[in-house]
């Protein structure tokens, strides 16, 4: 009986006062987003993961971003959906006999893809190896920074998203606000992305970048370009990372993505898997091909080489 | 599409200078003209000027087969010792090329990264350094 009378105090009891409480709260958070009383932000509040949403409802979406981008970066923006194309699996390649890791890659990158200039966010990172030591991360350095490169006794290895065909980053996230698309890309919807950082603890290769402030992008170096999973200018408090300039590869003039278009030296390969004529499967066939970290099992669709 | 051959400016065509001087096949140093091309890292000694360029067709340049190719054709000549590199050339993976993954493409010759007198790929200034975390703010 007495252990009955004990149980009795925690079934929750739904009083008056606490119908009350309650109420005020709701009505509390609901009037929150009205302080900016524009409807935008009820519509960004309301809005659904990306991959739930119907035609229209992307269209109304992408609609209301342009007005917004072409307001704040005073210029007229595109944010584009365009899907993975029919048969293509995108692969990457990158020659490591002939990269001098000059870093032209990592600043045409940042201006392409509009990552924040301060704080400053790079997607590209480029490590510099002792040719005595090999493909040794642990001893890699990424501040060097002497009158000219390449230097005796050093090689470089830019480091980047890897695009893994079995991405550990998307699984972690619990909101689903990452996937992996049929061209092999994974995308981020900044829109969806609560912030947790799951995706950076989870990525084996330093990959995914988070916005702690406000992405400090001048207005005048805006790349107008943009696509909604790729490029478009992104809130405080979301991860980001590289696509592979989706806005530029997956057009149907599909120009080569900005890192390949910018380095010197000819070191960055790019083009379909699945075409057997296409210069990186030409790279697997025939030069001395890795992938970093292959005993993490993540397949990674980045592939070093080295060409002599 | 290919950009022109990187000439000097008012260099070419080669033949304004030469038609009214008479080819001298001897091998020697220049000194009046040229004075500045050097052969450097290049098999200097055991090759010169006239192994390339044709001596009677000055505005061509001179196959091992005795054929005249155009500037523009450069890539026929280097491949005759860099066979490797021209068979990667051709199929995308050395050199650089710039455009459409899926179309139309834009390359370079090989002079336009390698100087052909002295090929070895010049040092560049690197862009400078990530800022570390800690000054970040």
């Amino acid at each position: 009986m007495s252990d009955r009378e004990e149980h009795d105090e925690h079934v929750f009891r739904l009083t008056r006062r606490k119908a009350l409480k309650g109420l005020a709260l709701g009505i509390g958070t609901m009037v929150l987003p009205a302080k900016d009383a524009s409807a935008s932000v009820w519509d960004s509040f309301f809005q659904k993961n990306f991959r739930e949403l119907s035609r229209p409802e992307r269209q109304k979406i992408l609609a209301r971003l342009e007005k917004e981008y072409s307001a704040t970066y005073k210029k007229s923006v595109r944010v584009k959906d365009t899907p993975s194309p029919e048969g293509v699996l995108f692969g990457y390649g990158l020659d490591l006999s002939r990269c001098v890791g000059c870093r032209r890659c990592v600043y045409g990158c940042v201006t392409e893809n509009n990552q924040s200039r301060d704080p400053q966010v790079h997607w590209i990172k480029v490590l510099r190896l002792s040719k005595e030591r090999g493909v040794d991360l642990e001893h890699s350095e990424q501040y060097y920074n002497p009158a000219t490169v390449p230097q005796e006794g050093y090689f470089y290895m830019p480091v980047q998203c890897q695009q893994c065909e079995n991405p550990p980053c998307t699984k972690v996230c619990p909101v689903q606000a990452t996937w992996k698309e049929t061209d092999g890309i994974v995308v981020v919807d900044y829109n969806w992305c609560i912030g947790c950082r799951y995706c950076m603890a989870a990525c084996p290769y330093g990959a995914r970048h988070f916005n702690w402030k406000a992405p400090g992008l001048p207005a005048g170096e805006m790349n107008p370009e943009t696509h909604y999973l790729g490029n478009r200018p992104r809130p405080v408090g979301v991860v980001e990372k590289c696509t592979f300039c989706m806005q530029r590869t997956r057009e149907p003039d599909g120009k080569y993505p900005a890192c390949v278009e910018v380095c010197p030296v000819g070191a960055r390969k790019f083009g379909n898997l699945l075409d057997p004529t296409s210069e990186i499967r030409n790279v697997i066939e025939n030069k001395r091909v890795f992938i970093l970290k292959e005993d993490l099992n993540t397949q990674p669709k980045f592939y070093y080489f080295y060409s002599v | 599409m290919v950009p022109p051959p990187p000439f000097t400016e008012g260099i070419f065509p080669c033949s304004e200078c030469h038609k009214e001087m008479r080819p001298n096949p001897t091998r020697r140093e220049l000194k009046d003209e040229h004075a500045d091309i050097q052969l450097k890292n290049h098999a200097e000694k055991e090759r010169w000027c006239l192994d390339c360029h044709d001596m009677k067709n000055r505005d061509k340049l001179r196959l091992v087969s005795g054929e005249q190719i155009d500037f523009t054709e450069s890539y026929r000549l280097c491949g005759q010792c860099h066979g490797d590199k021209y068979r990667d050339w051709r199929s995308g993976i050395h050199g650089k090329r710039t455009g459409q993954w899926n179309g139309k493409k834009q390359y370079l010759l090989c002079a336009h990264c390698h100087n052909p007198h002295n090929p070895r790929f010049k040092e560049l200034q690197p862009m400078p350094p990530p800022m570390r975390p800690e000054n970040i703010r």
